[in-house]
């Protein structure tokens, strides 16, 4: 619909009214709040925004956010997908019900996950008290705030993943297999190029949901600065000192980092359509 | 917990129902821990002011971080009266044209119908016998408090830190750095740090509101936790004030300022008292609330030079709280 160039007409009707509702939506919903962010900032001027950034505290900040961010996404991405594959290729009695607690991420609020994790795994919590027998310590470290971005990030990457799977037919599998592949061959060179784009989708929003997550982390980081402090915390703490300038510094920072890393995955997805050539 | 979706929750809902909100209708946007109190305030005042032959008024109070609440009210949240954590919150509201900007004078005692102070809760029968400030720079000693930057109790804690090291000789500025060496954990507000002293064992003394102690105490039990009274501690005026700019007429002016008059009337001051606020006026009071509390040597806001410097000073963008973390 939209690539069409705009004087062409288009064979299907109704063009005018649909991108009317589409564009007013989403500039409403969209690219409203992003475009007072980017006034905010046009506003406090680029000096004032480096001179907000360019501290220690911030810099930690970012990097702990995206690192972690990535990394949770990563780990996403591989139990994601295996999660998938189960989920679709194998029948076993609670497959439903563990089907449908992939969602829950989604539907419980962040703020109760946050306190389910940090109870579960404080030093005085079930598991918690097993690690800190062992002398690792999960709340209140980096761990802790991994744990709870691998949890709000889970059900991106198999909810993508799955609907590609259950199309994959298991002829394509047996056809490699007659033609002498090994499994792992198969796995590899046939199965896994299928799955790349869509996985790599998964992946992508798992991060740029992780990078934005406050609500869980909050409640398990423990907040020192330069240690466990995230971004989003140092937004609020600007907002906090009504310095609207400063926050909206970092938010643009933020998007900044997040759109780079989108545009990234995108080209490896455009660069991965292009080696397979369907999908 | 989580203050952002309260606040736009709470927001957007009074923006669907603005339209329909009337005279005899009021919102008292507090901090945190004043749930309970006003929980019971509300309701004796509605008891009083129908006493006095008005028609039953709805009055509703929102809770959240003190200073998220007054950006909430800048941004335009609907509040008739705001009460508060910190008179530089209120500042702030008065500085965006909602008050006028000598709104502390306008109410007895600073606008403050009561007060607190910070004090410790330690574990029970003081393990690591943490008598005063001095004693939690000790080695190994797990300090929790907020973050002062995001909540206004933890303000007050790192202050009456600050003033005890100043009447004790100690350089305050290397005194409250090292004390925020002993932090484990910051949370974002004072009940998320009861929390994780309380329930998730972390630490070995919470830096709280004399009334949050209390608090925590009788919701967790006296068998698990002591109260530890320092030498010295601040003087924690949380004020309250009329917003001229959300007044909509005149019975709703009638009703918002008879509602903060109420605050100093003996009733309201005895529950005060019973929810372990430090009053002034005791003579509603059970003599047992009031006998529960301990002396001591308190420091007021203006000894430390008022809100219009310290805040800027100590937690301004780069201010000292930010230097004492950078210097770690």
């Amino acid at each position: 619909m939209m690539r069409a160039p705009l004087i062409q007409r288009s064979a299907m009707p109704g063009l005018g009214l649909s991108a009317g509702i589409t564009l007013s939506m989403l500039s409403l919903v969209v690219l409203l709040p992003v475009g007072a962010l980017l006034w905010q900032g046009a506003e406090f001027g680029a000096a004032n925004i480096w001179d907000t950034l360019n501290r220690d505290r911030v810099w930690a900040a970012l990097w702990l956010s995206f690192r972690l961010s990535f990394l949770a996404a990563m780990f996403n991405l591989v139990f994601g997908v295996l999660l998938a594959w189960v989920l679709v290729r194998y029948s076993f009695p609670g497959r439903r019900l563990l089907d449908a607690a992939v969602d829950l991420p989604f539907a419980l609020p962040t703020a109760v996950a946050g306190i389910a994790l940090t109870a579960l795994y404080a030093p005085n919590g079930v598991l918690g008290s097993l690690a800190a027998d062992a002398g690792w310590k999960i709340a209140y470290t980096q761990w802790g705030i991994f744990l709870a971005l691998v949890f709000v990030g889970l059900p991106f990457v198999t909810r993508t993943v799955q609907p590609v799977i259950d199309e994959i037919d298991a002829e394509i599998e047996e056809a490699s297999a007659s033609l002498g592949a090994s499994r792992l061959y198969t796995l590899r060179n046939v199965i896994l190029p299928m799955l790349a784009p869509a996985a790599l989708t998964g992946f992508a929003l798992a991060l740029a949901r992780a990078v934005g997550e406050y609500g869980s982390v909050i409640f398990i980081a423990g907040n020192i600065p330069l240690r466990t402090e995230i971004a989003p915390l140092l937004i609020v703490i600007q907002l906090e000192e009504y310095n609207y300038g400063g926050a909206a510094a970092i938010g643009l920072a933020m998007l900044l980092i997040s759109f780079l890393m989108l545009l990234v995955i995108n080209l490896i997805q455009i660069w991965s359509r292009r080696r397979i050539g369907h999908v | 917990m989580t203050r952002p979706f309260n606040i736009s929750a709470l927001a957007l809902a009074l923006l669907a129902f603005a339209p329909a909100a009337h005279a005899q209708s009021l919102l008292n946007v507090s901090y945190d821990p004043t749930r309970e109190l006003y929980r019971d305030v509300n309701q004796a005042f509605i008891a009083h002011w129908t006493a006095q032959g008005n028609p039953t008024p709805q009055i509703e109070t929102s809770h959240a971080g003190s200073g998220a609440q007054a950006r909430s009210v800048i941004d335009g949240l609907n509040a008739q009266v705001v009460t508060l954590a910190l008179a530089s919150d209120i500042d702030r509201i008065a500085a965006a044209g909602k008050l006028p900007a000598d709104w502390q004078a306008l109410l007895p005692h600073n606008s403050s119908p009561y007060t607190s102070t910070i004090v410790f809760l330690v574990r029970e029968g003081n393990p690591k016998g943490l008598k005063d400030w001095g004693d939690l720079l000790q080695d190994g000693v797990e300090v929790v408090t907020p973050n002062p930057k995001t909540s206004g109790g933890a303000r007050w804690n790192y202050l009456a830190a600050w003033a005890w090291a100043e009447k004790n000789g100690r350089d305050p500025k290397a005194f409250v750095a090292d004390l925020f060496t002993h932090v484990p954990v910051l949370d974002t507000g004072a009940r998320g740090a009861t929390t994780t002293f309380a329930q998730r064992g972390i630490g070995d003394v919470l830096l709280a509101w004399e009334n949050e102690a209390y608090l925590a105490l009788a919701e967790l039990g006296e068998d698990q936790f002591d109260i530890v009274v320092p030498s010295v501690s601040v003087l924690a005026e949380p004020p309250v004030a009329l917003v001229e700019a959300n007044i909509a007429d005149d019975a709703q002016r009638k009703l918002a300022t008879a509602y903060l008059d109420y605050l100093y009337t003996p009733e309201a001051q005895a529950l005060a008292f019973k929810h372990y606020y430090r009053a002034w006026d005791a003579s509603a009071a059970d003599p047992a609330d009031v006998a529960r509390f301990p002396k001591l040597d308190l420091v007021t806001i203006g000894d430390l030079g008022g809100w219009a410097k310290v805040q800027p000073e100590h937690f301004g963008d780069g201010g000292i709280f930010d230097q004492i973390h950078v210097a770690k």
